[in-house]
């Protein structure tokens, strides 16, 4: 009959572990085998057969007899026929890092050998995947002189990062001076008789050199708009609008984000006014509207 | 008058999300190949080699066609690189069709790829310069607002986008190259997917491809196999910020539409030309290109849409290959059109071959819908 006395188990940890390791007498074909791999070689033994035992054995296990007497130089790299994903490495495993096990066919071997992959994740080690052994720096002959096989390189990242000194042109200097002033310039073509914002210093139609500065005011209409569900790191927030913006006199649109408006509101025509950021904090910079929002009036009539 | 130029190789590679296979070099390799063995050539028959791209940073690889050179066979041979934005597919066939045209040369290889899996297209279209006066938001955000306009001036029901991304998509599943194979995709599928830059939704876009095109070009003297016979070529740009532009309906799209067809001889392209090969990223592009390339009258294109007449089956297929919207290698986009024109009117282009093509149309556009490219080829000599 169990009592709360007796229901205690006495437990213990109790560990074998021969003082200084057990040894192993290799035989003559897996001491071939270990002593290439301590020089950085793996080699397969070929059976009368023919076929390449990697890594080998001392007995044909197809016919019972001694293997040939002939080392054969394989891979180094191979081939993935299956693999294992081991997600929480354990002490005693190879990687202290997610790997794989996996089953390798080294070039030129008739047997696969199981070692373990640092493929980065499971997606990256399909079945036809191929490896190569990584070794490491000190060996000493023994199966984890292959500290583990790596996949092929396929991609490198390329770490390219010009740089540049933007100097803004003397048109666009001239726009963001007034940008600052919180007026928006615009330049009208004298020939075509068209008024640009920003102000640029020549018509992009004729060609004529732009000469008359026009200050515009900050009010305008939607002529056509786009909500946007992808993040921008110039908008607030998601979704944000997107809109071609027709200052009032000016005869050609900006395109600028619109606030202060649920997106589903917006509409083709809306009126609009520039909303701008204080003056303390304002820069030689577009920054310094923080985006249109209506005004409340009439919707304008579009052609 | 310009010499005659025929198409007698086209070869593409298949295209999918990531080649990780491959290098640049052995992308465009692959394509070159193909089209040389199509004609029945090789490198050694070649004069000149003309090679397209989009811009630069979207691979990070500055002027790739110098490292381009050994894989394309053109050491010693005249090379060079041509880029208009997302039209330079279509002006790479255009420049080498050129050099035969003016006798310069008598065989051009003409290769364009993208290589968009080595980083983001997006990214690289909306790289934000210090002291910008303009919100520049990549091509989906820029795109947007004139596909909106265009359905307030033409009152286009909403579904109309839907209808391209489902017939183009369906055409994709005829042909062998096409990225996007979406088997039963349907209306209500294109519907139930999210809007990205509204009024445009996910399935309503162009995907990101690897992938190269590319073709031999040949003077009639040196014509081998079966020729797609160049009946005209246009291109034309226009300023992104004109005053009055119209960003709907282009300027610079209805003059080289108009050029190609003076040149071709055609005067009414809905019943002359048999098949059409069209620059559509985005869905609602099929409409408005119907009307700028005038197959349709202002205001009308979404009904020809609706009808079906640009289904494969209908009177005036439009990318029967399932185009763009199937397939978006970005710098090759355009030269697909091209080489996909030419596979129609040689009677090569497989499942997906329009019956008894004899003219048809290949089209690029690019940039903010400002840099053309056309060409128009035909079974019989012009």
């Amino acid at each position: 009959m169990e009592t709360s006395e007796t229901s205690e188990p006495l437990v213990a940890r109790h560990v074998l572990e021969f003082p200084g390791g057990y040894t192993r007498t290799t035989g003559p074909v897996i001491g071939r085998f270990l002593t290439e791999l301590r020089a950085g070689r793996i080699v397969g033994v070929r059976t009368a057969e023919g076929r390449v035992l990697v890594p080998p054995l001392e007995y044909d296990p197809a016919s019972g007899e001694p293997v040939a007497d002939g080392y054969v130089e394989v891979g180094p790299a191979g081939t993935v026929t299956a693999s294992a994903w081991v997600r929480e490495p354990r002490d005693g495993h190879p990687l202290d890092r997610p790997f794989a096990w996996a089953v390798i066919r080294l070039d030129g071997a008739d047997t696969s050998l199981v070692h373990a992959v640092d493929a980065g994740s499971p997606k990256a080690l399909a079945p036809g995947t191929r490896v190569w052994p990584v070794w490491r720096q000190q060996r000493q002959g023994h199966i984890t002189d292959i500290s583990h096989f790596a996949p092929e390189v396929t991609r490198i990242v390329s770490p390219i990062r010009p740089e540049y000194r933007i100097q803004a042109g003397g048109a666009l200097r001239t726009f963001l001076d007034g940008i600052r002033r919180g007026v928006f310039l615009g330049g009208r073509c004298a020939t075509c008789d068209k008024v640009y914002v920003p102000y640029r210093a020549s018509c992009p139609e004729c060609g004529s050199a732009i000469d008359q500065r026009v200050e515009l005011p900050d009010t305008g209409t939607i002529t056509t708009f786009a909500i946007n569900n992808l993040p921008d790191p110039r908008a607030p927030e998601v979704p944000f609008v997107s809109a071609y913006i027709l200052l009032d006199g000016a005869d050609v649109p900006m395109i600028a984000l619109v606030g202060g408006v649920p997106a589903h509101e917006v509409r083709q025509g809306m009126r609009v006014r520039a909303e701008w950021v204080p003056e303390s904090e304002r820069a030689l910079s577009m920054a310094n509207v923080r985006w249109f929002t209506p005004t409340g009036e009439e919707d304008a009539e579009l052609s | 008058m310009a010499n005659r130029c025929a198409v007698i190789g086209v070869g593409q590679t298949h295209y999918t999300t990531k080649r990780g296979d491959v290098s640049i070099a052995g992308l465009v390799r692959e394509a070159a190949i193909r089209a040389l063995d199509d004609a029945g050539l090789t490198f050694k028959d070649i004069d000149a080699v003309v090679i397209g791209k989009a811009p630069d940073l979207f691979e990070g690889v500055m002027m790739p066609e110098a490292y381009l050179a050994d894989a394309l066979g053109a050491a010693g041979k005249p090379m060079m690189r041509v880029h208009t934005a997302g039209s330079v597919g279509g002006s790479t066939g255009l420049v080498g069709a050129s050099l035969v045209q003016g006798g310069v040369h008598d065989r051009v290889l003409v290769v364009a790829f993208e290589k968009q899996s080595e980083s983001n297209a997006t990214w690289a279209l909306s790289t934000h310069l210090p002291f910008n006066a303009s919100l520049v938001v990549g091509a989906g955000g820029y795109f947007a607002p004139h596909i909106r306009e265009y359905m307030r001036r033409t009152g286009a029901p909403a579904h109309i986008g839907t209808l391209v991304a489902v017939k183009d998509r369906l055409n994709a599943l005829k042909n062998p190259y096409a990225h996007l194979k979406i088997p039963g995709i349907d209306r209500r599928m294109v519907e139930s997917t999210p809007m990205l830059w509204e009024p445009i939704r996910y399935l309503e876009t162009c995907p990101s491809s690897d992938g190269a095109c590319a073709m031999v070009l040949s003077s009639e003297a040196k014509v081998t196999g079966t020729p797609a016979w160049v009946h005209g070529a246009a291109m034309r740009s226009e300023p992104i910020f004109r005053a009055g532009r119209d960003t709907v309906n282009p300027r610079a799209g209805k003059d080289c539409a108009a050029d190609v067809y003076r040149q071709a001889g055609v005067t009414d392209p809905r019943r002359q030309i048999d098949v059409a090969e069209v620059y559509v990223p985005f869905s609602w592009y099929e409409p408005m290109w119907l009307e700028n390339l005038g197959f349709a009258a202002d205001g009308e294109g979404w009904k020809l849409t609706e009808s079906g007449a640009t289904a494969l089956d209908g009177d005036i297929p439009w990318n029967a290959s399932g185009g763009v919207l199937s397939s978006n290698p970005i710098g090759a986009s355009g030269l697909i059109r091209f080489a996909e024109a030419a596979l129609q009117v040689r009677g090569m282009a497989g499942e997906h071959q329009v019956d008894g093509a004899r003219l048809a149309l290949g089209h690029a556009y690019g940039g903010g819908a400002q840099f053309f490219a056309m060409w128009i080829v035909g079974r019989e000599r012009p």
